[in-house]
């Protein structure tokens, strides 16, 4: 699978997910979160970054549990809860915001 | 995540980290399982000890390094790492080539702390 | 000719049967291997012995991606994937020791 942005085609996993992370630019972030119904405001931009950065640093996805721990920290407690996540990305946090940030599914989600 | 009883579970982890896939393996399965809530600790025996020695560099062998993934552990409530004394000595290696917090303790230590555990899995 | 050894010596048998069976020419140490051209490893002191009658090299980019290449063993002589081809070239036969 591939998607097409600005003529040029990034490939894309069999659910998705950006192949090779490296290739991810904000463009392509925008598509992803179209196919996902995700209206990108500027909350979503902090978890997305968020999580590219986590990423960066760890080589892995966090699980939600995490995630949320560790954005907490980061932006506070009013972000750090799941409920504010869901709102941001209603199927899954996780699996929804990591695709749109380019990453790999998180280890253990299905 | 459960209601359930926690368990004691621990992770033996004996082989380097690239010669074969039991490393990375073990590292998977423990971030998995964490979703658990269990009562964790991974321990460190034989080669396994070179499985934390820090500075990886594996550009030349074209493979992810997971040791950054390591350092997350501490993230999923995992910071009970324990080392093998004996096995960073046959190493020439020290604590302080580890890449994380850990708690250097003797082979017999190690196999007492297996005795309590309600689950030990090996890598 | 040049034996080829890829299993850490504290996990396996391959480096003392190699150093136990050969009879001079070279040994390279890759994989999980070099970890025994490392300083203060309990393998140590037997490649060194066997230096006398085998030229030792070791592949770097192995070294490096255990973080061991800042403490190689003196006398072992580092080559990259180049040098492994210029090594299996140069000898008329190879003995891996799996």
């Amino acid at each position: 699978m591939a998607i097409e942005v600005n003529g040029k085609s990034y490939e894309t996993d069999e659910e998705g997910y950006l192949v090779d992370l490296n290739e991810w630019n904000e463009d392509v972030a925008k598509i992803l979160a179209e196919q996902e119904n995700v209206n990108m405001t500027d909350q979503h931009w902090e978890v997305i970054n968020f999580l590219r950065e986590y990423y960066n640093e760890f080589q892995i996805a966090p699980a939600v549990r995490v995630l949320t721990k560790a954005i907490g920290k980061k932006l506070g407690a009013e972000k750090g809860n799941s409920q504010y996540l869901y709102e941001l990305f209603p199927y899954g946090p996780a699996k929804q915001a990591c695709k749109i940030a380019g990453l790999p599914k998180p280890t253990g989600c299905v | 995540m459960s209601e359930g009883q926690i368990k004691k579970f621990m992770y033996v982890n004996r082989k380097a980290p690239h010669g074969t896939i039991y490393a990375l393996e073990s590292l998977e399965v423990v971030l998995i399982a964490a979703a658990f809530d269990q009562d964790v600790s991974l321990a460190f025996l034989d080669d396994g000890v070179y499985q934390l020695k820090k500075g990886w560099n594996t550009k030349g062998i074209e493979v992810k390094s997971f040791q950054p993934t390591y350092r997350a552990l501490d993230d999923y409530d995992i910071n009970k790492l324990y080392v093998e004394k004996e096995a960073l000595e046959a190493r020439g290696l020290t604590e302080d080539d580890m890449c994380v917090p850990v708690e250097v303790l003797s082979r017999t230590e190690i196999g007492k702390l297996m005795e309590t555990q309600d689950i030990v899995l090996s890598f | 000719m040049l034996h080829i050894v890829n299993k850490s010596p504290l996990d396996r048998n391959s480096l003392d049967t190699c150093l136990a069976t050969a009879q001079g020419g070279s040994l390279l140490l890759i994989e999980d291997g070099v970890y025994a051209a490392t300083n203060d490893n309990a393998a140590a002191g037997k490649l060194k012995q066997a230096m006398g009658q085998l030229k030792v090299y070791a592949l770097k980019p192995d070294l490096e991606a255990r973080g061991m290449a800042d403490r190689v063993l003196d006398g072992v002589n580092l080559v990259d994937y180049g040098g492994f081809v210029d090594l299996v070239t140069e000898h008329a036969t190879c003995q891996s020791w799996l």
